[in-house]
């Protein structure tokens, strides 16, 4: 009941996009097509799938001071964790560029960026100040990849349905995209304040 | 007739001097005389020409329940207040206090949000599009009966220049243009549109002995009127009696449940629309009929209204089998006698621009609004009432439905050949 309650809290109620805004530059850069879109998005959820576990084990039990070195290891949990996305960027690009090599060229440089996507670091610490167990951290890692999976793919099919809307020429491009994000986060402030717990009956 | 035509050519302003005058000439001109182009399939189907005729059916099937609203926010007033409790005694009090508080919302409604759109058309040098004239329609009708008219030009400017014309225009636009004005004075102003008493208009507050809020209008146009003819006046002495909260039928099932709703409010009085609400969104009859006329002149979608109640029908009977909190264990065929479930099944969800365009999408699309709605109202102690977000949040993901159900179609067609 708590992986649920974890899994849909981080995917709609607290969307890493539309809610902290974390993850922009690729949610911006990579939403001209659904189906690019769509291929970030599983990607995402990979990274921030697998990277979450792994580093909830290495920040327990090995920088925490109840771990193996017994000591307060925490200064080094920007670079380990930073060392652990890359990693797991690096084992999705090869998958990637061996399972669909056109979502690898349309991917461009947005599929190592991955690395530097403020929503897999910004999971990691959320996690460690969150105070998360072990099972609760896959939950969080796969409902805020899920999360920003809806959020980037549904973007992507606004931006498809608008491609032939006059806008207005000084906001082409960028400028629609941040309006549009702002509604959307307007959108999914439906969801904010449910409380998964209380409808459990508690 | 010829004598109008002649004598609108005659005062038609010049275009390149003052385009602003020479579009609103044209709105106006085009309104009598219609062009003999007209767009047959709706409005998201853009093929430049004259959309008045779909729009002018919404705003027809609008009037009963501008009618209604008037009168029901006189009769709420009244119900604070102790007096005139039968339907029609006081009426022309109820019409009157009514009309005072409508008719300055749907002006400043009308004003700013054509005043934006005419600008807008003149700049880009094509005719208005009567679109806000149906958002303009909506608008006052899901607004509180005494919001301060500066929020209400703030929210229809949002929704109008942030909402539509950024996005191109009408036709264009991504989210609902009325939902988005009322969600935005939601989410500003939080204080001032939430709570009880904000439904219950012309009182200083839901307090018993609080008095009564009349100004210049009531006071000295009307009751001066009402004098000379010998009818009751307004009173400005009477004070909201003991006992009397405003409390909605919603805020009050979120509290305790059906028991607690029919405690002060029977069934029927919550059918027909007696109660506290938005102007417009309480006649439940009434909006049935709208929705009917929208269905038979083939502007609204029936699967999209019918998918909708079912998706909130099944809802409902989860949250019966689950029954965790007084809400939950409301039943289910209850849940649409309050709130403002038929007006957003009926008005707002079918906005052709917004909504799912497949009809496969439009099943989806209506079922998630549905069941989504009614999660919102039972579940999230922050909002009272749900339809509003789950449209906004599901006209976020219209065009992706239609893009999945596209891309399925395409290779079941593709397999076929």
């Amino acid at each position: 009941m708590e992986f649920i309650n974890v899994f849909i809290k981080s995917a709609f109620i607290e969307n890493m996009v539309l809610a902290y805004f974390l993850g922009m530059c690729s949610f911006l850069a990579v939403s001209k097509s659904v189906k690019t879109a769509f291929g970030l998005g599983l990607a995402v959820i990979f990274v921030l799938g697998i990277t979450m576990p792994i580093n909830w084990v290495i920040n327990t039990y090995l920088l925490s001071e109840g771990g193996v070195f017994g000591m307060d290891l925490t200064f080094l949990r920007f670079i380990l964790f930073i060392a652990v996305i890359a990693s797991m960027v690096q084992l999705v690009e090869m998958v990637v560029e061996k399972v669909s090599p056109s979502l690898y060229n349309s991917l461009g440089i947005f599929l190592p960026l991955i690395t530097v996507n403020c929503a897999i670091l910004g999971g990691s610490l959320f996690m460690v100040s969150r105070e998360y167990t072990f099972s609760n951290s896959v939950a969080f890692g796969l409902g805020g990849g899920f999360g920003w999976f809806l959020a980037i793919v549904a973007f992507a099919a606004i931006r498809e349905k608008m491609a032939y809307s006059e806008v207005p020429p000084a906001l082409r491009g960028l400028g629609m995209a941040f309006i549009l994000t702002g509604l959307m986060g307007i959108a999914f402030m439906s969801l904010m304040g449910i409380d998964p717990a209380t409808m459990a009956g508690k | 007739m010829s004598g109008l035509i002649k004598f609108l050519k005659k005062v038609e302003p010049d275009k390149k001097k003052s385009p602003f005058l020479h579009t609103l000439y044209d709105a106006v001109f085009t309104l009598f005389y219609v062009p003999d182009h007209v767009t047959r399939n709706g409005v998201h189907i853009r093929d430049g020409m004259d959309l008045k005729r779909t729009m002018v059916m919404v705003v027809l099937a609008l009037q009963v329940c501008y009618l209604f609203g008037t009168w029901n926010i006189g009769q709420q007033h009244f119900a604070a207040l102790g007096l005139y409790p039968g339907a029609l005694e006081g009426l022309h009090l109820k019409l009157i206090h009514g009309l005072i508080k409508v008719l300055p919302i749907f002006i400043v409604t009308h004003v700013v949000g054509l005043g934006i759109e005419i600008w807008y058309a003149s700049k880009k040098g094509h005719g208005v599009e009567e679109g806000f004239l149906v958002s303009g329609a909506l608008i006052p009708l899901i607004m509180p009966p005494d919001i301060p008219l500066w929020m209400l030009a703030l929210a229809v400017g949002f929704a109008t220049w942030i909402g539509k014309e950024a996005f191109g225009g009408t036709g264009r636009n991504i989210w609902n243009i009325a939902l988005l004005a009322r969600v935005f004075v939601f989410f500003a102003y939080p204080t001032e549109i939430s709570g009880d008493q904000v439904w219950v208009s012309g009182i200083e507050s839901a307090a018993a002995g609080a008095a009564v809020d009349y100004g210049w209008w009531h006071l000295t146009v009307f009751n001066g009127l009402f004098d000379a003819l010998g009818w009751a006046t307004f009173n400005p002495a009477a004070t909201v009696i003991d006992g009397f909260t405003g409390a909605t039928p919603l805020a009050l099932a979120y509290a305790g449940g059906w028991s607690a709703v029919t405690e002060v409010y029977s069934v029927d009085q919550m059918w027909w629309g007696a109660i506290p609400g938005s102007i417009g969104e309480t006649a439940k009859p009434l909006i049935i009929l709208g929705a009917l006329f929208l269905i038979l002149a083939r502007i609204g979608s029936w699967r999209i209204m019918l998918s909708m109640f079912i998706g909130a029908a099944l809802m409902g009977l989860i949250f019966n089998a689950w029954g965790a909190t007084p809400f939950m264990q409301v039943p289910w065929y209850y849940q649409f006698y309050m709130g403002s479930f038929f007006f957003a099944m009926a008005f707002m969800a079918t906005d052709p621009v917004t909504a799912s365009g497949t009809n496969t999408g439009k099943w989806i699309y209506g079922m998630m609004i549905g069941a989504l709605g009614l999660l919102i109202r039972v579940s999230n102690p922050a909002y009272p009432e749900g339809w509003m977000l789950a449209i906004l949040f599901m006209n976020m993901f219209a065009p992706l439905i239609d893009h999945y159900v596209l891309e399925a179609n395409m290779k079941k067609r593709l397999s076929r050949a």
